[in-house]
């Protein structure tokens, strides 16, 4: 008999995002680092999306309970605020999920050089409707209803949808 | 003086206590049951908050509570707007950037507790209250520091939109140069800052222009709005002496630095809209003194009694 020995990391790996549920914190790149120490306990860091998502306590607690669950009694959970949290991170797994549950996944971040551009049009961004793939869409709104995501429209087949904004 | 219950209201939940109520079984079991779970976070967990060599403490916890006060206050006003605004898209938008703002002042309410505990009111002994919040919500209004053109009370829409510009132009600005601050903790609390508040200063500047040009009445209100909003603009770019102590030791922006990019940028939406700057003398101080010292127009007491009255009435609470 083979015993299959699960790394703290995978374990943490498979906690997904509350609120966009197909996504693990690893595909949304949420999850910075997993360290098991030589005395068994356990030392994960996170990043927040936005300064406000509300989502961290949860996630949080999510993490611990998984690792308890998996064997990790000492778990810590803590913040990494730096690198700030890009869309760049979702990884093409995480990406692919959004896309198949109706959410148009992010282009790539702006690059920061200089002074931040004024920007007084509404965004171009390359986006098709998650549905049936028209790139004839409109945008709603620049805030959604979570902050990591813009409001949108397809002019083609009329369905609204969530476009995951790029920071 | 703000007078504590001494008994605490949840601390010791028993549903057959006499004293008890029938909710009280739901807390301190198992917090996975709740979307945000039922104990504090701490928004800087894990996070090395030492003051940088050579920085004297209680200024940059000074600092950081001008640059949170400012956040917190302008949150809560942009958060009024709740159920209120013109349509849901703006009802959101709206939402969205007071959570932004929120989240900041959040992160820099705990670092200013973090690098001087000594500006944290004190609570009675088991309060469960964290930092942040007995920053935010135990502070009487003479203790924030926040520039008065975030308290003043919200007018109509069009005023909304003027206010976030003016706002979001002038601390994008500074966040973008604080980004280089000696200390971690404030330098990546810009970084990130600075990605939102891109987003509302479009966001505004975008309305900003709509209403310009939209109707005579949009255009009435928007050109009254900024005329409302001007004499209280210069103070968020004047320099105050923490802000210099702080640009001097490396950890702060002095905003008069950043005043002439600001107005490049402010003069570009004026100009795309045809809106001309309003010609209005900056709101005195009252011996020298203005928000930065405590020094606040009587909206801020009136907005704080509502922000704050929940958390005061329960200090001991768990939520």
């Amino acid at each position: 008999m083979t015993t299959v020995v699960t790394t703290a990391y995978a374990v943490a790996a498979t906690v997904t995002d509350p609120e966009m549920p197909m996504l693990t914190l690893e595909d949304l790149g949420v999850l910075r680092d997993v360290r098991e120490d030589a005395d068994g306990s356990v030392d994960v860091a996170i990043t927040p999306t936005y300064s406000g998502c509300p989502a961290m306590a949860t996630m949080r607690d999510d993490l611990v309970h998984r690792l308890r669950d998996a064997g990790y009694a000492d778990v810590r959970v803590r913040v990494e605020l730096s690198p700030a949290w890009s869309s760049d991170w979702i990884t093409d797994r995480g990406r692919a999920a959004l896309a198949e549950h109706g959410i148009s996944p992010p282009g790539a971040a702006p690059i920061a050089s200089g002074p931040v551009a004024l920007n007084l049009l509404p965004t171009r961004r390359a986006v098709a409707c998650p549905r049936c793939r028209s790139t004839a869409v409109e945008l709603t709104s620049e805030f959604g209803p979570t902050a990591c995501k813009a409001l949108y429209r397809c002019t083609d087949c009329l369905e609204p949808f969530e476009h995951v904004k790029e920071i | 003086m703000n007078e504590f219950h001494q008994t605490p209201s949840h601390s010791a939940p028993d549903p057959s206590h006499e004293d008890g109520s029938v909710y009280d079984g739901l807390l301190g079991t198992d917090s996975s049951q709740w979307a945000f779970g039922t104990d504090f976070e701490d928004p800087l967990a894990g996070v090395d908050t030492t003051v940088p060599d050579g920085v004297d403490h209680r200024m940059l916890a000074a600092y950081c509570l001008a640059l949170a006060d400012d956040a917190l206050v302008f949150s809560h006003r942009l958060s009024e707007w709740c159920s209120n605004a013109p349509d849901l898209e703006e009802d959101i938008a709206l939402a969205n950037i007071a959570l932004d703002l929120l989240g900041q002042a959040r992160l820099l309410l705990a670092r200013a507790a973090a690098a001087d505990p000594d500006v944290v009111p004190v609570l009675p002994e088991g309060s469960p209250v964290p930092a942040e919040d007995a920053l935010a919500f135990f502070r009487e209004a003479d203790e924030f520091r926040n520039v008065r053109f975030v308290e003043v009370p919200n007018g109509d829409f069009a005023h909304t939109v003027a206010r976030v510009l003016l706002f979001a132009t002038a601390r994008l600005a500074v966040l973008d140069r604080l980004t280089g601050s000696r200390d971690a903790v404030l330098a990546a609390v810009a970084a990130k800052g600075v990605k939102e508040l891109t987003y509302h200063r479009d966001y505004a500047g975008r309305w900003f222009l709509t209403l310009a040009r939209g109707t005579e009445e949009s255009r009435r209100r928007l050109v009254a709005a900024l005329d409302q909003l001007w004499p209280l603009y210069p103070e968020m770019l004047a320099t105050h002496p923490v802000e210099a102590a702080a640009a001097e030791a490396g950890v702060g922006v002095d905003p008069a630095t950043v005043a002439a990019e600001t107005d490049v940028v402010l003069e570009q939406v004026l100009a795309m809209s045809g809106v001309d700057r309003p010609q209005r003398a900056s709101l005195a101080g009252v011996d020298g003194r203005t928000g930065r010292d405590g020094l606040h127009t009587e909206a801020l007491s009136r907005m704080l009694a509502e922000m704050q009255v929940v958390a005061r009435a329960h200090p001991m609470g768990q939520w």
